[in-house]
């Protein structure tokens, strides 16, 4: 949480040529260009990767199959289901849920903070409280209790529920950075000319936090995938459907660690996991080293 | 060049302009310790008020629900399982809910958290006491070890920036600082222990060897170790990069600021501008971190002991929301929430006994 490090050159350019531009310093670093790649072809396998994949059904004659079988690149789990097909799909679920919670929290961390650093006030101590409340509630153990009474059946009402319960870590930095910034010359400016505290906060102020927005929506991109997948793993979300938390969950308790023709079954989503969230990091990693010039330079 | 012109250089660069009577930092501090205690006390009022009610307003009342059972696995009166389960959550369904909030604030302030459900005639309190210290120790002791890790690598990063070495530490961190730590435990449990041996598995689980009477003689400490190791190693490996990468950014800011150029050209030596001057001054905005991250440790035990089978908080709550044991639940979640809060405290007092600027200002980072 680094304070005061947002470049605010580019004022009065539009949000699409900034986002370009977010887009092509994140090529400058070869990191981060990796890490975008590995992230976008992720998500391009997920979504259109089960159009080409066969139909994942139990096929009892083909069960425990190790990798490299005929047909079967990366085996098949206890049920007889290919893996390789699951691992292609398991990816929607957990990348949809990822990116939605991070964007609740993200919209909630903006809206408050940003209000909270501009009104002052009695708003502003009650957002401040409220972050020390929630910021001090271990998360995943609030989700684990609220998980034992709600049934978390369907993906957005998982997704709901973590960005509702992760918004308070942004929400602090939007205030700082807001702080620092209701303090230049131009918001002075749109606050003379009397635009309206709707139209100066999220009109004038938050554009200039684009790029500090993003890294911290991939930050919390990364928390959610976190939760969510050990929340599947510990079988503490319904185990519907197929994704690479339930993968990991059926293939722990089935015991595929004990058994070499079954490591496949519980590498591949692992291996899916940790490259989603590698790609995620190094991708917010650059862009930190972007908004802090200091790191790049010297 | 004299010694008085150094003095009054070191004093203009490392002392606030002003330098205020002992008596008033130390009424600045006490008042900001007890505005902090009170904020402390507020955050585990709310929390405890906040569970209190959720467990109330949720769908599926426990209480009706233990009701209810008792009914069909016993066949007694309504009036009978009610008046046992009153007996047993020690509150009474049918009392007004504000009632029932007091009676409960006031068995909580006592230390009476309930009783279990799954194993009749323990104590939440007794659940907690027999769990939660194994997993303040696990955490703590990877904490200290992953902290002091990463300040140091984080060092060694910034001061050879863009060498080999920084390359190679930072993909590393990168790299483990990516990998949650239940997926590292899975790694551990795959590699480690099944296919090199290195670990016997079995033996690892639970927090120390049943039949071992606890003392505080070397065999038992070996004991616990023994156990604990691999808890240990998921949570400091998963979170040493990314306090080796935070040190890194705070190292390098701090190596750009002037007071460290000043101590160049007073030609101080390397390693004590690197202790004295450097470190000190970048692991400050560490400290504040902190807390955050003992939150986060705690709360992924539940990931982590399930895997390891370690006998912690987290492995008794996982139990406890299997079983739907509602009163186990709210104990374990309110004492972690106190241990997180206490944590955050104790980081902002040591935050601030570090840096005066922190207590001057008498407001700390909001």
């Amino acid at each position: 949480m680094t304070e005061a490090s947002i470049p605010v050159t580019s004022i009065g350019t539009t949000g699409v040529s900034r986002f370009a531009g977010i887009l092509s310093s994140l090529r400058r670093s070869p990191a981060g260009f990796i890490g975008f790649v590995v992230v976008l072809l992720l998500i391009l396998i997920s979504a259109i990767g089960p159009f080409f994949t066969p139909e994942i059904a139990p096929n009892v004659k083909e069960i425990l199959l190790p990798a490299g079988s005929p047909g079967h690149l990366l085996g098949t789990d206890n049920e007889g289901k290919d893996v390789l097909a699951q691992m292609i799909g398991g990816g929607r679920t957990v990348i949809f849920v990822g990116f939605f919670a991070a964007a609740i929290s993200t919209v909630i961390a903006i809206i408050l903070g940003s209000l909270a650093a501009y009104l002052g006030g009695w708003f502003d101590s009650a957002v401040v409280t409220a972050v020390d409340v929630f910021l001090t509630v271990p998360t995943i153990i609030l989700l684990a209790v609220l998980g034992a009474f709600f049934k978390l059946d369907s993906p957005l009402l998982l997704a709901l529920l973590v960005g509702f319960l992760s918004w308070p870590v942004l929400t602090r930095a939007v205030r700082a950075q807001v702080l620092s910034l209701r303090e230049r010359e131009f918001v002075e400016a749109a606050r003379l000319l009397d635009l309206g505290t709707v139209r100066v906060v999220f009109v004038e102020i938050l554009p200039n936090m684009a790029s500090f927005i993003l890294m911290n929506f991939m930050i919390g991109v990364t928390n959610a995938i976190y939760q969510l997948v050990g929340f599947y793993l510990l079988g503490l979300a319904p185990l519907s459907g197929a994704n690479w938390g339930i993968m990991l969950n059926r293939a722990w308790i089935a015991g595929a660690i004990f058994n070499d023709a079954s490591l496949a079954w519980i590498l591949s989503p692992i291996v899916a996991i940790v490259l989603l969230l590698l790609g995620l990091v190094m991708m917010t990693r650059s862009l930190e080293e972007i908004l802090n010039p200091r790191l790049r330079d010297r | 060049m004299s010694g008085a012109v150094d003095t009054s250089a070191a004093k203009l660069i490392e002392g606030p302009a002003v330098e205020p009577s002992p008596s008033a930092v130390r009424r600045f501090f006490s008042a900001w310790l007890v505005r902090r205690l009170l904020k402390a006390l507020l955050t585990v009022f709310i929390v405890t008020t906040g569970t209190f009610f959720l467990v109330r307003l949720l769908p599926g009342n426990p209480v009706e629900t233990y009701i209810q059972t008792q009914i069909a696995q016993t066949g007694i009166s309504y009036e009978a399982a009610a008046a046992q389960a009153q007996n047993l959550f020690s509150l009474d369904p049918d009392a007004p809910l504000i009632s029932q909030y007091f009676t409960y604030m006031v068995n909580l302030l006592h230390g009476d958290f309930g009783n279990s459900i799954l194993s009749p005639g323990t104590t939440v309190a007794q659940v907690i006491t027999t769990y939660l210290p194994w997993t303040l120790f696990s955490v703590g002791v990877a904490t200290v070890i992953s902290f002091a890790a990463g300040i140091v690598a984080g060092m060694i990063m910034a001061y050879r920036r863009e060498s080999w070495v920084d390359h190679t530490l930072s993909s590393l961190g990168a790299l483990l600082h990516a990998i949650p730590n239940y997926i590292l435990a899975i790694l551990i449990v795959v590699f480690l222990g099944v296919k090199l041996q290195w670990f016997n598995l079995t033996e690892a689980r639970g927090s120390y060897t049943p039949g071992v009477e606890p003392s505080f003689s070397l065999s038992f400490l070996n004991d616990i170790f023994y156990h604990a190791t691999l808890p240990i190693l998921a949570y400091a490996l998963t979170t040493v990069g990314s306090w080796a990468l935070v040190m890194k950014s705070s190292t390098v800011e701090t190596l750009g600021e002037d007071y460290v150029t000043v101590a160049r050209a007073r030609g101080l030596s390397d390693s004590r501008i690197r202790s004295g001057y450097v470190g000190r001054n970048a692991v400050l905005p560490l400290f504040s971190q902190l807390a955050v991250s003992l939150g986060f440790v705690v709360g992924g035990s539940i990931f982590v002991e399930r895997i390891f089978g370690y006998q912690g908080i987290g492995f008794s709550l996982f139990n406890a929301i299997n079983g739907r044991d509602y009163p186990v639940l709210q104990g374990i979640f309110l004492v972690l929430t106190i241990s997180v809060v206490a944590a955050n405290l104790l980081a902002d007092i040591l935050y601030s006994r570090l840096d005066p600027r922190i207590r001057l200002s008498g407001k700390a980072k909001g």
